[in-house]
Parts: structure tokens; sequence; C-alpha cells
């Protein structure tokens, strides 16, 4: 393993903006937009219908309506509303409000008024007669349903993911490698198991939000809590029809977002309402309608038959995923990929043959959209699910059978794209996490004697970092006269601390403290374009277009430098705040070279580069669980939660760390608490934090994380990514240690105390 | 209705509507440090101190604040950074949206009890929310300013 010194880059540096955020500044998109037309949004109450009759004449007699928008109003060019690089895999299918509303939430109006209280009473007094229509609430029933939730003919796909809307289709595949069925026949032992994931939200703690107003040249000028703010852009310009110059798309800090800001959820609604009436305009959701009218998670239902050898090697796995993508196809294509792709690989060691097949489907719901772990997180809950009960069913240590069957470093992996485990120190984190945790005293349940149970259960995780051949980060570093610089990013920081992370990268490059670099992100005006923050791709994709970035500059600071000691540039170097003149020592400063670039210069004292990577290297992770399980009630309470992560070289250990721990805590409400149920209208029931219940400080546990290093030669100083990957331990090995606590499986989240209650009882 | 209360250490006379929520009228006021993030008082996002005591301002009326003394973080600017910068070292800072109301709570909590358990943090600020840290990074915080103040 190559493994450098580095003097900024490792180091935990607080992060660039924490200060303002704990003293509680106003940094967010309402704190620093003023006051604007408040937009709200009317919303169907039925999953399915046709607007009939839209009356709005009293609505508009309410002192303080500035205008409402139907239907009728808006423009008739369908688009897609998720921030992905263009041609975009998601189905163009969506207007800004469609006369067909297609699950309840589903926007029928947009009023703008003075105040809130004005826009509250019109939404109350706007009459809508609905043609209400038969929905497809079922994700199970909906290929080939005779109810089409996009009958439109205008449907239309940017690029061909085998979806169609004549089926409810959003779009299906299937990849494979060796003969799957005939080395199935040949083991001695298959589980054939079915796994099924809610379509949790993101419940970032900041609601969407997005202002919206007339610049001094009368552009459209955005500022949304987005993590896209370039494909933002391009979303509007279509959905409203105007030139992508006509629109700049900032952002302030965001209060999370976790993926449900990979989606412009909210942008268009107030974005025209400025086009239509000139006037600044806002629109921040309730919790409620972050809720319900947000972009969850893909509800998903994995099927998984394994094949093994009695001795524990795994020779086949064979997924096929059925994915509810809800109303509209945001992300569905995608989302779905990963639930194979970011599983199966993990037991490349073994390996002989394996499938992945998929089909995503509309239904009448609820949109689904990115949520941080995008697909794999629900893969893995299902993979690794089963690779657990495969080893308690041999009576093989679970930790045992993933060493004789995981990937290593070296190992090329063909249900990974074919790409090589380049950097992969899976290995060492199960050794080390066995070893922090103390496996061989925890695994044995034990009977605690007052009708408590304690068990352990172990999984292991994969990502990616970036998406391969796809996404672009780029980054301009700045020399000012004084020596320090600025940094300019498209990618955007949503308490993720990429900020920061990619100013620690600038100091190493250029030889800086870390208090030198400014960083300023993300504006469509003045950011070099970047696909935006998600796909686990900042820290790997921008952080190496940051060291180019650097690289490049330095070249000019010599260059410049080089003219002011008259001489050839490849006759100085760049050393400690300096350029010395090889031959004579002589040397001039930074701030020399500054000035001097600007006058009578024509050497620019900045750089931008690009960056993108024909590979995504994963970050592999070890999760291990101990629990005390409530033999009476069904409460699981987690007592310790152990983790530890290859993420490469990890830039800043501190920031590596919390995203870690943010990740398993999040990871532990899917599995215990967070629930998604529907009424029989399609309505979700957890409409706010009341019924939707996010972990707490009490519910945790105890946590530690700790790193294993590897080196990943195609990463800025080593790095791969640690965002999304850090939320995929937590539900496999939850449900293993209940199983082992109960003997019951359960293989659909939440396991909720009243489900773990029933299972036991179903056994006695 | 006309009220008046005491913001931030300074009386002021202020005209508001039956119905404006505390939290609304704050923000009205510059206090942009008071955050809304749930309409059900489950967040701990718009914690202020109401003559001292921890209260969420998304579940009363401005009205009620008549003849009190409310305090938000602008108000407490040199208590706070006292000890936020200890969970900077952290990290655990994050997305920042719950910072200002958990901060404010951890100032209730430190008035009234200086030398906390764990155990005692934790309940304490149950009903603090944060979605980013997984709350463990701002424990490791509070306890090592508590250490630091033992010296």
């Amino acid at each position: 393993m190559e493994e450098r010194t580095y003097k900024v880059v490792g180091k935990s540096f607080r992060k660039k903006d924490s200060m303002q955020l704990l003293l509680g500044k106003p940094v967010y998109m309402d704190d620093v937009t003023p006051n604007a037309l408040v937009v709200k949004i009317l919303r169907s109450p039925h999953p399915n219908a046709i607007v009939q009759e839209i009356n709005t004449k009293a609505a508009r007699l309410v002192p303080g309506v500035v205008d409402i928008f139907t239907w009728e109003d808006v423009p008739k060019t369908r688009f897609a509303i998720a921030g992905q690089t263009y041609p975009e895999p998601s189905p163009y299918d969506r207007l800004i409000l469609d006369r067909h509303v297609r699950f309840a939430g589903d926007a029928v109006a947009i009023i703008a008024a003075e105040t809130e209280k004005a826009a509250l009473k019109a939404m109350k007094l706007i009459k809508v007669k609905y043609e209400v229509l038969e929905a497809v609430l079922d994700y199970h029933t909906a290929l080939d349903n005779p109810i089409w939730v996009h009958p439109e003919e205008d449907w239309e796909p940017p690029c061909e993911v085998g979806g169609t809307n004549r089926r409810n289709l959003v779009a299906s595949g299937v990849d494979s490698d060796g003969d799957v069925e005939g080395v199935l026949a040949s083991c001695d032992i298959v589980l054939d198991r079915t796994f099924h994931t809610k379509a949790f939200n993101q419940a970032m703690m900041e609601p969407f939000g997005c202002f919206t107003q007339l610049d001094r040249y009368g552009r459209l000028h955005v500022i949304s809590s987005t993590q896209i703010v370039f494909h933002t852009r391009r979303i509007l310009s279509r959905a409203l029809g105007i030139p992508k110059s006509r629109i700049r798309v900032e952002k302030p800090r965001i209060g999370g977002g976790f993926g449900a800001k990979q989606t412009a959820v909210c942008d268009v609604y107030p974005a025209f309402v400025t086009m239509k009436t000139g006037r600044p305009a806002k629109l921040i959701y309730t919790r409620e309608e972050s809720q319900i009218a947000g972009s969850p998670r893909h509800e998903m239902e994995i099927r998984v038959r394994l094949g093994a050898n009695r001795d524990g090697k795994i020779r086949v796995l064979d997924l096929y995923t059925l994915s509810n993508s809800g109303a509209y196809g945001e992300h569905g294509p995608t989302t779905v990929g990963l639930s194979g792709h970011k599983s199966i690989p993990l037991y490349t060691g073994s390996l002989e043959a394996y499938r992945f097949g998929y089909d995503v489907v509309y239904t009448n719901l609820q949109a689904a959209g990115a949520y941080r772990g995008y697909g794999a997180t629900q893969g893995i809950f299902a993979v690794e699910s089963v690779v657990n009960e495969l080893a308690e069913t041999l009576g093989i240590d679970p930790t045992l059978i993933r060493d004789k069957n995981m990937v290593r470093q070296g190992m090329v992996m063909p249900a990974y794209y074919g790409e090589t485990a380049s950097a992969c120190a899976l290995d060492r984190c199960m050794a080390h996490c066995k070893e922090m945790f103390g496996w061989e005293e925890k695994y044995p349940v034990r009977d605690m004697g007052n009708g408590k149970v304690r068990a352990a259960g172990v999984a292991m995780a994969m990502q990616g970092s970036c998406i391969s051949n796809v996404d672009v980060g780029s980054a301009t570093v700045k020399l000012s006269e004084d020596g320090t610089y600025n940094l300019i990013i498209g990618a955007a920081d949503m308490g993720t601390g990429c900020d920061t992370i990619l100013a620690q990268m600038v100091a190493e490059m250029m030889d800086c403290s870390f208090d030198d670099v400014a960083v300023f992100g993300a504006d469509t005006d003045a950011s070099p374009y970047d696909s935006g923050s998600y796909a686990s791709s900042t820290t790997y994709i921008t952080g190496k277009a940051v060291e180019k970035a650097c690289t490049e500059l330095k070249t000019r600071i010599c260059a410049i430098g080089a003219e002011l000691l008259g001489c050839e540039p490849d006759a100085v170097v760049m050393e400690s705040g300096k350029v010395r003149r090889i031959d004579t020592d002589q040397t001039v400063s930074l701030t020399d070279i500054a000035y001097k670039a600007q006058v009578n210069n024509t050497i620019p004292a900045e750089a931008t580069a690009t960056h993108s990577s024909p590979v995504s290297p994963p970050p592999y992770m070890v999760g291990m669980v101990e629990i005390e399980l409530d033999k009476l009630t069904g409460l699981v309470t987690i007592l310790d939660y152990m983790a530890v992560v290859d993420c490469g070289i990890p830039i800043n250990p501190a920031l590596a760390r919390i995203q870690t721990e943010g990740g398993i805590v999040q990871g532990i409400g899917h599995t215990l608490m967070e629930n998604v149920t529907y009424d029989s209208h399609g309505r979700p029931a957890e409409r706010s934090f009341m019924q939707y219940k996010i972990p707490t400080r009490l519910d945790m546990g105890t946590l530690r994380v700790e790193f294993e290093h590897s080196y990943e030669p195609t990463g800025p100083f080593g790095a791969k990514s640690i965002g999304e990957i850090v939320i995929n331990t937590p539900a496999p090995a939850i449900a293993h240690a209940i199983a082992r606590a109960t003997g019951v499986w359960h293989r659909e989240l939440p396991i909720t105390p009243e489900k773990v209650a029933m299972s036991i009882d179903g056994q006695e | 209705m006309d009220i008046k209360l005491k913001l931030n250490g300074k009386a002021i006379s202020a005209q508001c509507d039956a119905d404006t929520i505390l939290l609304d009228f704050l923000r009205e006021r510059g206090c942009y440090s008071v955050k809304r993030g749930c309409d059900t008082s489950n967040c701990g996002l718009c914690t202020v101190l109401m003559d001292g005591k921890p209260i969420l301002s998304c579940s009363m009326l401005a009205a009620r604040a008549d003849g009190h003394s409310i305090q938000t973080l602008e108000g407490l600017q040199e208590e706070a950074a006292d000890f936020v910068g200890f969970i900077a070292d952290q990290g655990a800072d994050q997305c920042g949206f719950c910072n200002p109301g958990f901060v404010m709570n951890t100032i209730a909590l430190l008035r009234e009890n200086p030398d906390p358990t764990d155990d005692e943090i934790r309940a304490y600020l149950a009903g603090n929310l944060c979605r980013c840290s997984g709350y463990d990074g701002q424990l490791r915080g509070i306890r090592s300013y508590l250490n630091s103040r033992k010296g």
C-alpha cells in the first residue's frame, strides 16, 4: 500500500463554516433572501384524478392574493426534475401543473400572495371538481396494469432504459455473467428469499425551499437549497422554456440533503411565479409537504437466490429487484441498478456466476428519488441478510464465511462493470472490526434472565466513488495579492464538509496554510461546471479537479516568477510560498508574483481544471451491532454499533467519522422505527415527525468508528468516497442480531417492536 | 394586538396578530437563528429561552411572550462561543440547521446542571433532533468542553 505523509490532508480541521453554523448566523435560503411573494401549492387529495373544473374566483378576492395558476397557465413541455447528467435516464413525465394528478399530494394550483395567511385562505377557497380514477397503489400489480399512470402521448424518455409508459414501466433490464441456473443446480444449498424495503424519507432538518427573483439584468435568479445548481438551471430552462443564459442558480448553506435535494423538488413553482409576475417569490415546504411530496427512497422488493457449497463457498447470486418509482420516474432507472451492482460484487472472491434483473414501475404514490445509498442500501440489506442466513444454516461463523468469499485487493469484479478492486481493505476492516467489537464474546446469544436477550449481527457494504464515465467535477484556484488563495467550485457542501476537505487539498498542493484558502460555491454564473454533490463523487472527482487545477496554477505561478527572476520557467521551483531560481537561489514572494500578475501580464494567476473518471472505486465497510431484545415487548435496544471503513485515505478523519456515525444512525432509523404506510387512498400516514420517527440521541447506543486505509491510485491523495456507504450496514446487521435472538429472520423494514413481538408469539 | 417584552435584553413594544407564532415573530425581528424544522413540536430547532427556560417557539403564540423575557442565540453569542468550538473540533456541526436549537438547549442544560453526566446530556437534549451527525460527535464536543473546564 502506497501511503504518503501530508501536511494538511489527513488532519481534522474544523469545517470552514462551523462557527457561523454553531452560532446561528443567517446562512440558509430563508435567512439570506428578502421577503417575497409567498408561494403555496394546492395539492390533490386523490391518487389518480383528472381536474375537470377549477374555480379560483373566490380565492382571487382574498386581499393579498396576487395570482393563482392552474394547469391551463403552464408550458406544455414535459420535463424531469431529477438532478442527472444530460441526457437524463429519468423520463420527461412532468408538467409544472398537470390536469392529470397522479398521487395524493400532486400539485393542482400555485397560489402567490403577499402573506402566508392570504395564500392559505385562498387555498381553501379554490374549488376543484375532480374526475376520480381508479389508482395503481400496489406496485406488484403495476406492470401491464390496464390503468396507466402516464397515458399521455408526449411521455418521453431522454435515453433508452427499457421503459414504456404503456406498461407502467419506467425501466427494465438484466445483466449476468456465467451459467446461473447450471451453477445453482450444482450447489449443495440454495436459499431463495424475498426482501422488502420502504420509501424512507431523508428527513433533512431544513425542508425543501427556493427563492426566485429577476436580477438587475432581468434574468431569473434562483437561490435554492439544492445539491445540483447546474442541473437545476437546465431543468428550469426546459420547464419554463427560457434559455439557460437567462437563469442563474446559486445555493447558500444547505440544511442537509442526503439526496433529497438532488431533485429539483420545488424550484419550478416559485420560478414560474417570478416569470409570470416579475416579482420575487419564495416557497418553503412544510414538514408535511417534505414528507408527502418530496423525493424519498425507492421502495423495493428484492428476491435473492444464493447458491453455495456446504463448506460455505458462495458460488452464485441471482437477484431480481422490483422498484416502485411512484407517480414520476425521477432516479428510477438508476437507483435500481445499485441494488445489484453494489451488493453482488462483495462476493467476487468465490462467485462463479451472477444475474441481476430488474423492473421499475409507476404507481399512484409519492414519486421516489435519490437517497444516500441510492439502491445499494436496499440490495445490501437483501444480500447481506441471505449470507447471514446461509452462515447460520450451515453453522459457520458469519465473519468466517465472509472471509472465505469476500472481494479482495486486485480482484476483477465482473458484477461491478469489470472494474478491478484497486484499493480494497475489506479483509482488514473485518479483522479490525471483529477485534474492536469483541465478536468472539458478543456473537453467542446471551439470555439475560429477565426476559431480555443479547445478540450480535454483522454486515459488509460497498458503494462507488462517482458515476464512472459520467460525473464531471471542476475547480478554479486563484492567487490573491497577499499570497492567499480562492477556491471556486460547483460542488455543493450540504453539511458534509466538502468545502473544507477541498480547501485542505488546495493547502496541501500549494504548500500554504489551510486558513489561507477561501472557498466559494456554488453558483452557475461563477462556478466552473460540476455535476453536483451526489453519487459519492465530490471528494473523488472534484477533489481530483482541485489537484489538477493546483498543478496548473503552480506552473503559471512559476512562469510569472521566472519573468520576475529573468529566467525560463523551467529554471525555477515553487516552494513554501516562494518561487526560487534554482541556479542563483534568488526568490520572489507570492505577493510579488500576484502583483506582477496585475500589471502588463498575459499569464493568469489562476487555473481551472476539470476531471472525470472511467472507474468508480468502491469504498468498503464492516458494521457490527450488539442488541438487547425484550421478548415480551419486542423492543430492540442498540447497545453498541461498531464499524470500520475503508474510504482510501480519509482527507479529514473527524469529518469522515461524523459522516459514518450519521449514516449509521440513519440506517438504524430505517431498520427499527421509520415507517411508511398508506391509507386506502394512497395517502401516506407518516406525515410529520409525530408519526415518522427518526432516531433521537437515546436510540443509537454507543457508536465506535475506525478506519482501515487503502490507497486509491486514481483518487486525490489516495481518497475514495465516504458519504453514502455508511448507511448500508445497519439493516442487515440488526436483522441478523434479531434473528440470532429470536430465531426469526425479518425480511421487511422497518422491524418494529410490534413485528418482533408478534413473530415471537407466532413461534410459541 | 400590542405586546411588550424583552428580546435579547432589549425592551420592545410590538404589534402582532393574535395568532402570530413566536417563531415567526422572532424571525421577523431578525432573529434568524430560530429555525422551523417541523410543525409538530418534535424537532427542537426553534428552541429559545423564555425567562431563562427553554421553550419551543413554534408552539407558542407571540402574544404569550407579553411581559416576559425571550432570548435567542443572537443574544447569547458569548455564552455559546464558550463551548461550540469544541463541537466544531469534532466536525459535529455538519449541516448546521439543528445547531441553534441544540446550542440553546445546551446553554439551558449547563446553567441548570454545570457538570452533567453523558446520560444526563442525552436525556436533556433528547428533543433536539439531528439527522446528520449521529449525535455522538455532539456529545463528545460537550464532554471535551466540560473536561477542559476541569483543567
